[in-house]
């Protein structure tokens, strides 16, 4: 039995009184396609920020594969295969998205420290750069400045990005956030077509989606895991409908 | 007999007193908006040189010009706040500091241009000037007042952020801004009356400054430093933190130049890089 | 590989960016003007070189990384009394090893406080650049039996460029020496703008927060930058002592250090050239203007300030870019 790809084990954190994680045990199989649910506050995104380093936690630990990464800088968790995107863009406004891709690639591939040889000159790495933006659709626009793209091109480059830096597991942070409904058919298609070995944990509001494509649904409530379970299982339990569902006034 | 360290911590600490005074308006209002502004020393010389011009021109008693000098500071850091400064809240940290260095620079121009460079003396009344013994050592007058007006300001504003709603808006300004829009505080409006507040305090401290470390138009510069430094190490939006580096840095000021002159200011910025290393959000920070 | 419509390859956009743009040449081309036609100028110009590699070296970490210091001045006042005192305590005047020498102190200098600053950002770390700055001015006043206080630094000679060169009066060694060091050097940074490196720099500067989520370590990425810029500053410090033959505490000041700033705003920071372009406005205005007062020329300063940072946010380059812009979409 191999290990999980991402688990976590006790993980808890807390601002003073203030409880954001509790308790939290979590293990992603590897190529499981996971979605994070929960009520706005539920701690999704804070529990996102503590696997990847970007909060550290006042006890539990966070694994990757058979490696403890809980003590780990969040730059040595990307290295070692874990990725994120943004729920807000956090992106690089005044670099064109074929420079942007380009960046993570030189940092993945160890050669953003050097300053002798022009970027134009590491063929392999532009390359690479520009392979990710087509699969993802954005090679006509890879010449544009990123804070000119449009919303939903802006997203794309979030997921770009993420993948420049060839994870193993990959958290998505409401990777539609914001994108009008014409347009985020394109983004989903994008997370679909990752490869199968890729392991993918998201946070959704959009229940279409995280029906449409998770096979394991996580729901957060208040810092703590409320229930984990199938889709059918899901929707089934009264009591996520009342915590979650129920109080929702449109879909 | 009392011990001369005695003595240079009392002058140490009234230094630190007139330090305290000059730098709580900049840590509330960096705090709240994380706006850098450091033409702040430049409303504080703008207060002491209306005592100077009220006091040496126009005759008026030294206690009765330091509220003039708060007000007349704080309404002038109005009219800045909302024709220049309120462009500015979500720019960079450069574009603050190199707008509030050009208002520095201009006022230490025009300074110069009304007033010389050279000190400007006040007349201050008599019973100030004195000192009195006490166990052997000579304590002045003008400290012992210093003293008092801030521990007095101090009380102020402390009771005044506890214990009425404009502190209470106060601090929600600081804690959340977005939460503190949210529950329907006009956090602009706080921040101004705040700014004005914290300006007017300079102004004040400016006035005050003026028999201690003489005035002249220099002194927007060499002040801003000793306030940003209290302001970095005390932590923002701290008026306990404020206080207690205001303190320790007037008192390590006064002794270094007491005990080891030959290394000179020297000592004061080692001691702000050592504590800015320990605790970058200062000592009693929190962001 | 299906590529898109245009026959460019984004390897060839890349290199595209980076291509020599006929306006820089001429730019160095009117360089060489003064020794045809203002020969009395010379010093003045050497002046001005020194000051744009001094204003270059500042663009490389505000301009491209994003570092707000306001003590700069130090690495150039390091560089400085390195080279000068070389000459005076130590009777080595030969310039260009002079030149290094100064780098490698400076640099180290950099090196060792690129530590702190690469830890900290907004506040904190202007306050660290100040305080270094200013700390470093204080250990040079006081001492004076080194750095020869406020008289600065005497007995400075400077021996022939290459065993040649004589530094002559009018100052046409002074210019050639100053330029050529400047042309050269700026052609490093160019390079290194153009790298790799540089591209990492502009996401530091562009986005810190998502450095670390591409696996990038921003810290050891500052502390390069750091270090090479204060290298280059302590080069221009060397430069000012070999060519003048004097050094004093003026170099280290906090108002070396403002002035700097100033003129790498004013030109336009990030833009490579900004710095050199702000150093001529500025010291031409200076030179024009060196009659009046102190104060009346830190009033304009002032209003200048104001006034870019509301209206000109990017300085003049920025400024002439948005003006192409709007004219070549007429």
């Amino acid at each position: 039995m191999s290990a999980p790809a991402l688990s976590t084990r006790a993980l808890a954190k807390s601002f003073g009184s203030l409880v954001v994680a509790r308790d939290i045990e979590i293990s992603l199989p590897v190529g499981a396609r996971y979605a994070l649910i929960g009520p706005n506050g539920a701690g999704k995104t804070t529990l996102i920020n503590l696997m990847t380093g970007m909060l550290s936690p006042n006890a539990g630990k966070i694994f990757l594969g058979e490696e403890d990464i809980t003590a780990l800088e969040p730059q040595d968790r990307v290295r070692r295969g874990l990725a994120r995107t943004f729920q807000i863009n956090t992106l690089f406004p005044g670099l064109n998205a074929l420079e942007a891709v380009t960046l993570a690639v030189a940092e993945r591939r160890g050669i953003a420290g050097q300053f002798w040889k022009n970027v134009a000159e590491h063929k392999e790495a532009i390359e690479e750069a520009y392979e990710i933006l087509l699969k993802l659709r954005l090679g006509d626009d890879c010449y544009q400045v990123t804070r000119e793209l449009p919303y939903g091109r802006q997203r794309l480059l979030e997921i770009a990005l993420a993948l420049a830096t060839k994870p193993k597991v990959l958290l998505l942070d409401e990777p539609a956030a914001g994108v009008p409904q014409d347009e985020s058919g394109d983004i989903f298609e994008a997370v679909a077509s990752l490869s199968g070995d890729l392991t993918l944990l998201f946070i959704e509001h959009d229940m279409h989606v995280v029906f449409r494509f998770a096979t394991h649904i996580i729901v957060l409530v208040g810092g703590g895991v409320f229930t984990q379970g199938s889709p059918a299982q899901i929707a089934a339990d009264p009591g996520v409908r009342e915590v979650y569902l129920g109080t929702r006034g449109h879909g | 007999m009392l011990p001369p360290i005695i003595g240079v911590l009392f002058d140490g600490f009234a230094y630190g007193m007139l330090l305290f005074l000059l730098s709580v308006g900049q840590s509330v209002t960096l705090g709240m908006m994380n706006f850098i502004n450091l033409a702040h020393c430049a409303f504080a010389m703008l207060g002491a040189y209306v005592t100077v011009i009220l006091v040496n021109d126009h005759g008026w008693p030294f206690f009765a010009t330091l509220p003039v000098a708060f007000i007349v500071t704080a309404l002038v850091s109005i009219v800045f706040e909302r024709v220049l400064y309120r462009r500015l809240y979500k720019a960079t940290d450069l574009d603050q500091v190199l707008l509030t260095i050009g208002i520095t620079f201009v006022a230490v121009a025009v300074a110069a241009y009304f007033f010389t460079t050279q000190q400007q003396p006040v007349q201050l009344p008599s019973y100030l000037r004195n000192s009195f013994e006490v166990l052997g050592l000579r304590l002045g007058v003008y400290r012992l007042t210093l003293i008092a007006v801030s521990l007095l300001v101090t009380g102020l504003l402390v009771g005044a952020l506890e214990y009425t709603r404009f502190g209470a808006q106060v601090r929600a300004a600081v804690d959340n801004e977005r939460m503190a829009r949210g529950l329907g505080i006009d956090v602009d409006r706080t921040f101004a009356v705040t700014f004005a507040l914290g300006s007017g305090l300079a102004g004040l401290g400016g006035a005050l400054a003026i028999e201690i470390v003489g005035l002249d138009p220099s002194f927007a510069f060499t002040y801003l430093v000793y306030v940003l430094i209290v302001v970095s190490v005390g932590g923002l939006s701290s008026i306990r933190g404020t206080f207690a580096a205001a303190a320790v840095l007037g008192i390590s000021d006064i002794a270094g130049k007491y005990y080891v002159p030959q290394v000179g200011a020297f000592l004061i910025y080692l001691v702000m890089i050592s504590l800015l290393m320990w605790r970058p959000t200062g000592l009693f920070g929190r962001r | 590989m299906a590529l898109a419509e245009n026959t460019m390859t984004p390897q060839r956009y890349l290199q595209r960016l980076s291509r020599w743009r006929p306006i820089e040449i001429a730019f160095w081309l009117a360089t060489l003007l003064p020794f045809v036609l203002l020969p009395n100028y010379l010093s003045l110009a050497s002046q001005i070189a020194i000051a744009a590699l001094f204003a270059l070296s500042l663009d490389l970490i505000l301009g491209y990384a994003g570092i707000v210091s306001l003590g700069h001045a130090a690495f150039f006042g390091v560089g400085a009394y390195t080279a000068g005192l070389l000459s005076a305590k130590l009777g080595w005047g030969e310039p260009l090893t002079g030149l290094l020498a100064a780098a490698v102190v400076a640099g180290a200098v950099g090196y060792a406080t690129s530590f702190i600053i690469a830890r900290f950002r907004h506040l904190a770390r202007i306050m660290l650049t100040l305080g270094f700055g200013l700390l470093l001015a204080e250990l040079a006043n006081s001492a004076g039996w080194l750095t020869g206080g406020v008289d600065g630094l005497q007995g400075i000679h400077t021996w022939p460029l290459l065993g040649v060169f004589k530094f002559d009066l009018y100052g046409y060694v002074a210019y050639a020496y100053s330029l050529a060091v400047l042309f050269i050097l700026f052609l490093g940074a160019r390079r290194l703008i153009n790298s790799p490196f540089g591209l990492a720099l502009r996401g530091i500067r562009e986005n810190a927060v998502r450095m670390p989520a591409i696996g990038a370590s921003s810290r050891v990425h500052l502390q390069m930058i750091y270090t090479i810029a204060a290298a280059i500053a302590g080069i221009a410090g060397a430069l000012l002592a070999e060519t003048t033959e004097t050094v004093s505490l003026d170099s280290l000041g906090f108002e070396r250090s403002a002035e700097i700033v100033v003129m790498l705003v004013l030109g336009g920071a990030g833009r490579l050239y900004g710095g050199l372009i702000g150093a001529i406005l500025f010291m031409v205005a200076r030179d024009q203007f060196s009659g009046i007062q102190p104060q009346y020329w830190y009033f304009w300063i002032g209003i200048l300030l104001i006034i870019v940072v509301i209206f000109l946010p990017n300085g003049m380059l920025g400024g002439a870019a948005k003006i192409y812009e709007r004219w070549r979409k007429r």
